[in-house]
């Protein structure tokens, strides 16, 4: 039995009026697999994200989760564009970290891992509770539980987003340039975490990121993304020592530079 | 003498009677602007405009129209539609359509200054509509539009003499009453007006007591 892909994205485009963002996109992803998604601003890679978040609708193409159409439903026989009720389904699948954490203020670390758990997958507070509180321990903030966003460090407030995400069990996590917002010394406390559940939970990783030595050591595949479409893929070694696309090369001394 | 404190103590016990009416209409009044300001604020967010644009619509006619004419249409004209409201009922509804049309723009502020962020974390972690706006959209929305909803209810207040045109017996009827049978008006409009000025000093107090507390939860 071939194994199948966690994601696959078949000819998505993206336009905003008559702006292509990402043009006829094709890629897969395997179960487990670790994928990073670099490139210049403006090349389309946090769209790539945002769609499969569905936060974004596509304008052609079709993405497909877990072996299922995400975008899209199968509806006497053909492909229809997904409804409310489906996207709420497969929307369960996928948990997503933001570059400005987006935490809920009003709520404090430990409620802000129970709200979906209880709301949407309708556990009871005790179970809520307990898997939050395992998840808080597991990014290192057990002392933290009680704490608001705002009495939080930047680091400590982005390791709280992802143990929310993970509270809902999802098979993919989205990653949107998780650091950026961080400042430098906080940026190491979060790629442990990432290291850590890439090390031991089974997801699939998806992950825009400028931590170009964090990409090189944690990802399987790294996509190098420029106007709209993947110029380069390959595993980090390949992409990172020689780079066959002259624009990839630009970019990473670009970024070297930058150190 | 011009002021008369003899007639002033005896009607005073029969204006506080009738202020009982004034803040009975105050707080019903206002508490049915508060939901149906969140109702029309909400519904002027939803996505088809066949909902959004009838109830902007809607907001704007009763807004841009006096309350006076509210207050008659629904307590003289809605019986000849078969509705008929009895001078109470039919005053607070208009007190509450009114000033929900004002809420409803204080609302919007709120709910328009929550972060987009806010509302794509809540996609992300898959929560209902429902709960999006209960859990994490409306709780956030509000706490800084309270002192904007507190001046519409001190001046939702001190519109309710208005209601004396269809002889609700608050506090400004009352004393028309008194002052058309005794004629004597300065005392009773007077208490009035002091009556007026003392609740409006308390309430805003509450206001502020209510602000500062949110204000602190907020800061947490």
């Amino acid at each position: 039995m071939t194994v199948q892909p966690m994601v696959k994205f078949d000819g998505v485009t993206k336009r905003y009026g008559a702006l292509t963002v990402l043009d006829s996109l094709d890629l897969e992803i395997m179960p487990g697999e670790k994928v990073a998604v670099i490139g210049p601003s403006g090349s389309g890679k946090t769209t790539v994200l945002r769609m499969l978040m569905t936060l974004e609708k596509i304008n052609d193409g079709v993405i497909w989760v877990d072996g299922e159409p995400l975008t899209h439903m199968h509806k006497d026989g053909r492909l229809v564009l997904a409804d409310a009720a489906h996207l709420r389904r497969m929307r369960g699948k996928i948990g997503m970290v933001f570059q400005h954490f987006n935490l809920f203020p009003h709520m404090s670390a430990l409620k802000n891992c129970m709200e979906a758990p209880v709301t949407v997958l309708k556990l009871s507070k005790e179970e809520a509770r307990a898997r939050a509180v395992e998840l808080l321990e597991m990014v290192g903030l057990a002392d933290k539980l009680d704490h608001y966003p705002a009495q939080l460090s930047g680091g400590q407030q982005q390791r709280v987003a992802i143990a929310r995400a993970l509270a809902m069990r999802p098979k993919v996590m989205l990653f949107d340039e998780v650091t950026s917002a961080l400042d430098p010394e906080l940026v190491g406390e979060v790629l442990n975490v990432i290291r850590r559940l890439g090390s031991e939970l089974d997801l699939t990783m998806l992950m825009v990121t400028h931590q170009m030595g964090f990409a090189r050591e944690f990802a399987d595949r790294v996509c190098f993304f420029y106007g709209g479409k993947i110029a380069e893929q390959g595993p980090p070694e390949q992409i990172f020592g020689q780079a066959q696309n002259e624009r990839t090369r630009q970019f990473l001394s670009a970024c070297l530079e930058a150190i | 003498m011009l002021w008369d404190w003899s007639y002033a103590f005896e009607i005073l016990p029969i204006l506080a009677q009738a202020s009982l009416v004034t803040i009975q209409a105050t707080l019903l009044g206002f508490v049915l602007a508060l939901v149906l300001g969140l109702v029309f604020a909400l519904l002027r967010m939803a996505k088809s405009p066949w909902i959004a644009l009838p109830v902007a619509t809607l907001v704007e006619f009763i807004r841009s129209t006096p309350l006076l004419i509210q207050i008659f249409f629904l307590y003289f004209v809605f019986p000849e539609f078969g509705v008929s409201l009895d001078a109470f009922t039919a005053g607070v509804i208009a007190l509450g359509l009114h000033y929900g049309t004002y809420c409803a723009e204080v609302y919007r502020a709120g709910l328009d200054n929550v972060p987009r962020g806010q509302w794509e974390a809540s996609t992300a972690l898959n929560l209902s509509p429902f709960h999006t706006f209960r859990d994490i959209i409306i709780p956030q929305a509000i706490p800084p539009v309270v002192p904007a909803l507190g001046n519409y209810f001190v001046a939702l207040f001190k519109e309710t003499p208005l209601l004396s045109a269809i002889a609700v017996l608050e506090l400004m009827q009352q004393a028309k009453i008194l002052g058309s049978t005794t004629f004597r008006y300065i005392e009773p409009i007077t208490l009035v007006g002091l009556f007026f000025l003392l609740f409006s000093l308390v309430a805003s107090a509450l206001i502020r007591m209510v602000e500062r507390r949110l204000n602190r939860i907020g800061a947490r």
